[in-house]
């Protein structure tokens, strides 16, 4: 019964994160200047590091924490370089 | 799939609850990213994911690993940490840099517009009171 629960709970939440996945895509593919691909890449990164949590739940495994504390890192290096650089045109002033 | 059955029952509702809802704010802030109007609201929107479901998913992996382990598994909290901490950074300097760009093109010199080429050098001022 409790695994059944968690069964059901864990791929609801792959679902429900997916399609986060595919909306910040869509937003990082028609957005209408720069700022929004940034905003969407960003959130990309974000929900693909709670995704790879998601999944490690329901595998029992816990080596996909270490992915996402990876993403977690790049995401917000990424996201920080790219709004240096919209704001300067330049990365390292 | 074995790991699911070592649960007990309050535990697996606990964690089923906390996933559940934390997907579900993740979602809702991914609809808000692509119906709101102007980036400064959307700005706001996937921060739902940033906060609400991270703090959520990260203390549902802590419990039920906890559990199914026999001891405190606590290296999730890292994650939840580096995102308390990195998110506020990164939002701001978009943000810093959306309202740069706005200004750039109100006065003209946006990248849909070639740069302006200074005719006279910026020290050669033809009033000299500067």
């Amino acid at each position: 019964m409790t695994a059944e629960i968690l069964r059901f709970a864990l791929g609801y939440a792959q679902i429900a994160l997916i399609l986060a996945l595919a909306l910040a895509c869509w937003r990082m593919l028609l957005g209408p200047r720069a700022q929004d691909r940034v905003l969407g890449l960003d959130t990309m990164y974000s929900i693909a590091m709670l995704l790879f949590l998601v999944i490690g739940m329901g595998n029992g495994n816990v080596f996909f924490f270490e992915g996402a504390l990876v993403i977690a890192v790049l995401g917000f290096v990424t996201t920080v370089i790219a709004a240096k650089f919209l704001m300067r045109g330049e990365v390292i002033e | 799939m074995r790991h699911l059955e070592q649960l007990p029952p309050w535990a697996a509702i606990i964690v089923a609850l906390f996933v559940v809802v934390g997907a579900t704010l993740t979602l809702l802030g991914g609809v808000g990213l692509v119906r709101l109007k102007s980036f400064y609201q959307r700005l706001h929107a996937p921060t739902l994911g940033y906060s609400y479901g991270t703090l959520l998913i990260v203390l549902a992996s802590m419990l039920m690993f906890s559990l199914t382990e026999g001891r405190a598994v606590v290296h999730e909290l890292m994650i939840g940490v580096f995102i308390m901490i990195t998110t506020p950074i990164t939002m701001l300097m978009l943000g810093r840099a959306a309202l740069r760009r706005d200004r750039d093109r109100k006065l003209g010199h946006d990248e849909d517009v070639p740069p302006r080429h200074h005719a006279v050098p910026p020290d050669d001022d033809p009033q000299g009171d500067a």
